[in-house]
């Protein structure tokens, strides 16, 4: 019941900072002078163009953008009327990307399920992979085990993620046949889902999963290990040694449920560092995701497309982060009894 | 009689450096109690442990044979460790000394209770949690249900030790090991752990290894008696022989440190209250703490109308367990906490001025008065900077209230540490180069560099061994009477303000219950919870058990008290002056 309300408050507090969140990325994107059209329609007439600086106009005034800012905000957001009543972000309509003149809702739409689909995966193998390797790091800790994982880690941080993904993408199609580049077959483009598709795009992800959680394994590995050896020293431990618990089981009973909390509490911070940290990836690996896009947007000032993919990272990450801490309550009775005791 | 375990020239070392233990020799009977005494260093919590094979990692056992069981005795030293783990918990079982942290913070009591059963008895669900009801009963749990669906932060330190002592029982085992289990405890919840384990002892008939520092604590519980020195046993034999007339030095120098509540002929006279350096004046103070999500504020009473005056050169001990609003006392009367509306404290620097309320001052008099007041910590390991050489240490305060040049200010440091007993030559050391006991000479000496009149000791001595306990307590003795200081005293133990004290204020709840010179309140306590207190204090004299009803009942809850100090309705009685210089919280 308490979880129930403490979930409920969370929510609350979520949508709240989403709210505020709108507001900074709509005044950051607006910060550099103009916008895509002024700019377009500057460059227009400089080379004469009468018959496109009629069409820019157009869109300046069906988009608002002859508005004052924070008239065009509240119309995006779809808490104030536009040109077409109430049509923004809480009605569901993302806007419109001049660079690819069509609606921001077709760019993203396949590019949204994809970012999510690469990073969950990215995630799941980011702690798949520490999370053994770090327990045992620790618990064999100064033996040769520790010191592969360290050395294997250490080489997955300070390898730059294209480099890797080069690498990987050539070895991977001599030896094994892996595919290069994209998340699916060009065949399966546009079409709807089916067994085979689904397959493609798992053998596509291998590459990509590796490249982007490498570097976050190693990270989360070496966090683990020092939470796990700060946590093995501690009297608690002994005493389940005195109780005559076998050593693996005593393991994962005690020091292993104390050195996941901050494990737990990583997942929103995880989720953008992924997001941004995979763009140049994706850029490099042609993979259909979020992160070209807003390249491409942030370079033209594509206000409208920019907007929505922070947004949707921004959504990313405050998801995350709620996740960790409902778990963490479910997790540490010291949390959820906190604020009983005082 | 055949022993229960046997423990033949055992060695311990780490490395290649001399052994920590070394030869050590001793054996336990069935049913009995052997105490292994030493101060830190000495080696016992490694002998006891040893026992269970459960050392440091970079531990090894050099030598020795630890041979265990009655009936075919097996060599513990060589057993594989598989079948070390069937031991472990089931036939040999142990209790630490910290209840709070040798208790996984995340599981139920319950469920780390029900563990062992799980794993040397193979019981159901249902067959382990009546099993281990039963035996929170025995270990005196009220509410056996709740404490089985507690975790181990919703307990209090007494009852945190009772659910380590149930999970060390509830198998039965043969040896129980106990590692200091009484140390971090309250003397009245110390005095009813020993008599629990002395009652499960005398129902189950088990043999207990006791290690602890504390001689009072030996001649309650043991039949035998090892004392420990450097790795090396001292001294060993009947606890009625080794106590009564201990042979060795080492032996002898335990026993004339050990801190004691003395035999007092007749009751002090009352102080002379005319020059007031620190003045209280019905100070109290309340917390709000915030619950947090939907619910109401929730307020602590920290203390409740405490008046306290401290006479110039004298000392004022303020006295009592965890929570009881002493160290609270102390902050306010440094000004580090403001009292409640209506209180104030005032503070006299010297006997021509006039008193200034601490809460009240301008900012050139807070400084002024920071200068005066001046404060020695509890933890020495913790209060000095690990990074700062002890000539930075002690001359920083003198920097922060800009007195003399460099010169000056070395030279005052180095002065400061002959006063305490200290080489000047120690100046260009790190902390991490002293011991304990020098580390507090330390942190009295820079609380003297600024020449105070007035010291807020926070329980100097508590995180002492005995023998240097009695060496600080005599080096703050000495200081307060060539300098003329004055202190406020904050301990939990009354053995060790009897000696320092000239006046002692007991504090239960947040109020003062009894207040008098120490001679006054050992020759004729009044209040059952000072006769608690005073009935808890173990002393080194097995003739002379403590007596546990007169400390269960005055350190319960007011009910157990007789009718005329009882709190009614959460308020208290007022302070009543019984007799010049006695007052005692009680109707009349």
């Amino acid at each position: 019941m308490m979880f129930i309300r403490y979930a409920g408050y969370r929510l609350i507090t979520m949508l709240l900072t989403l709210w505020v969140v709108s507001i900074m990325v709509f005044i950051i994107i607006n910060l550099p002078p103009g916008d895509y059209l002024s700019n377009q329609i500057a460059e227009l007439q400089a080379t004469g163009q009468a018959e496109g600086v009629a069409k820019a106009e157009f869109l300046r005034v069906e988009y608002a953008l002859d508005r004052p800012v924070w008239e065009q905000y509240f119309i995006w957001v779809g808490m104030a009327p536009g040109p077409h009543g109430f049509s923004g972000l809480l009605q569901g309509d993302f806007g419109w990307s001049f660079e690819f003149d069509r609606p921001v809702a077709e760019i993203v739409g396949d590019a949204l399920w994809m970012t999510i689909l690469v990073n969950l995966a990215a995630v799941l193998f980011v702690y798949l992979v520490a999370l053994p390797l770090g327990v045992l790091a620790a618990w064999r800790s100064e033996t040769w085990i520790d010191y592969t994982a360290a050395f294997v880690g250490y080489l997955g941080l300070a390898t730059p993620n294209f480099l890797l993904a080069l690498i990987l993408f050539y070895y991977g199609h001599k030896y094994l046949g892996l595919p290069i580049g994209g998340l699916m077959n060009p065949i399966y483009e546009g079409e709807p889902m089916s067994f085979a598709k689904m397959q493609s795009v798992l053998v596509h992800l291998i590459v990509p999963t590796f490249v982007i959680g490498t570097s976050g394994a190693a990270a989360m590995m070496q966090r683990l290990r020092a939470n796990m050896l700060d946590e093995l020293s501690k009297p608690y431990v002994e005493t389940a040694k005195a109780k005559g618990l076998a050593p693996a089981r005593l393991l994962a009973k005690y020091p292993l449920r104390m050195a996941f909390n901050p494990f737990v509490a990583d997942i929103g911070n995880l989720l953008p560092a992924m997001v941004s940290g995979s763009v140049l990836v994706s850029v490099v690996l042609g993979l259909q995701t979020i992160g070209p896009a807003l390249l491409t947007a942030l370079k033209s000032q594509d206000q409208f497309l920019a907007a929505f993919v922070l947004m949707f990272v921004a959504l990313l990450t405050l998801i995350g982060t709620m996740i960790s801490d409902l778990l963490l309550v479910l997790l540490d009775p010291r949390i959820r009894y906190g604020a009983r005791d005082g | 009689m055949k022993p229960l375990l046997d423990v033949q020239g055992l060695s311990i070392g780490f490395g290649n450096a001399p052994p920590v233990v070394q030869d050590a020799n001793f054996s336990v009977n069935p049913g009995e109690t052997l105490a292994l005494v030493g101060e830190s260093g000495s080696g016992k919590t490694l002998t006891c442990r040893s026992v269970l094979r459960i050392l440091p990692d970079a531990a090894q056992l050099r030598s020795g044979k630890i041979s265990f069981g009655l009936n075919k005795p097996v060599d513990l030293l060589s057993l594989p460790e598989r079948s070390m783990r069937d031991i472990r918990g089931d036939r040999i079982s142990m209790v630490f000394q910290e209840p709070m942290r040798s208790l996984s913070p995340l599981h139920r009591i319950g469920d780390q209770v029900t563990e062992v059963l799980h794993l040397h008895r193979g019981m159901s669900k249902s067959e382990s949690k009546k099993a281990v009801i039963k035996t929170f009963e025995k270990v005196g749990f009220n509410d056996p249900e709740r404490a089985f669906r507690a975790y181990p932060f919703e307990l209090s330190g007494g009852m945190q030790q009772r659910a380590m002592i149930a999970m060390a029982m509830v198998a039965k085992p043969d040896l129980l090991i106990a590692d200091e289990p009484t140390t971090a405890l309250d003397v009245t919840t110390q005095a009813q752990v020993l008599g629990l384990i002395k009652d499960l002892q005398k129902e189950t008939g088990m043999a207990v290894i006791l290690v602890t520092h504390d001689l009072g604590v030996v001649a309650n519980m043991a039949e035998h008696v090892v004392v420990m020195r450097k790795g090396r046993i001292m001294e060993s034999g009947p606890a009625p022989v080794v106590l009564g007339a201990p042979a060795h030095g080492y032996t002898q120098k335990l026993f004339a440190a050990a801190p004691m509540i003395p035999d007092v002929a007749e009751p002090a006279a009352p102080l002379d209250y005319s020059d007031l350096i620190l003045d209280l004046k019905s100070v109290s103070k309340t917390y709000t703490v915030r619950a947090g999500g939907w619910k109401a504020a929730k307020k602590v009473h920290a203390c409740i109308d405490v008046n306290l005056a401290l006479p110039r050169g004298k000392t004022l001990a303020v006295v009592g367990e965890s929570g009881s609003g002493k160290t609270t006392c102390a902050r306010i009367a440094l000004g580090a906490e403001t009292p409640d509306e209506g209180g104030q404290v005032n503070f006299r620097p010297d006997a021509s001025a006039e008193p200034m309320p601490v809460h009240a001052m301008s900012r050139a008099q807070r400084i002024a008065f920071q200068r005066k007041a001046q404060m020695v910590f509890q933890d020495p390991y913790s209060s000095l900077s690990p990074r700062m050489r002890v000539q930075e240490a002690l001359t920083e305060p003198m920097e922060i209230h800009g007195i003399g040049n460099r010169t000056d200010r070395r030279d005052k440091a180095a002065e400061m540490l002959r006063w305490v007993g200290l080489n000047p030559d120690m100046l260009k050391r790190y902390p991490h180069a002293f011991s304990g006991g020098q580390r507090q000479r330390l942190s009295i000496a820079r609380a003297l560099t600024l020449d105070p009149s007035l010291l807020v000791c926070d329980e100097p001595t508590s995180a002492l061994d005995v023998s240097v306990q009695e060496q600080i307590l005599s080096l703050l003795e000495e200081i307060r009477d060539q300098m003329g200081l004055s202190y406020l005293f904050i301990s939990h133990d009354l053995a060790v303000v009897a000696r320092i004290a000239d006046e002692v204020a007991v504090m239960r709840q947040g109020v003062v219950v009894e207040q008098a010179p120490p001679d006054t309140l050992f020759y004729n306590p009044q209040h059952p919870y000072t006769q608690a207190l005073i009935a808890a204090q173990p002393e080194p004299d097995v003739n002379r058990p403590i007596d546990l009803n007169l400390v269960s009942q005055g350190a319960g809850s007011s009910e157990s008290w007789a009718e005329m100090y009882r709190f009614d309705q959460g308020s208290a009685p007022s302070l009543i002056e019984i007799e010049p210089g006695h007052k005692v919280r009680c109707h009349v």
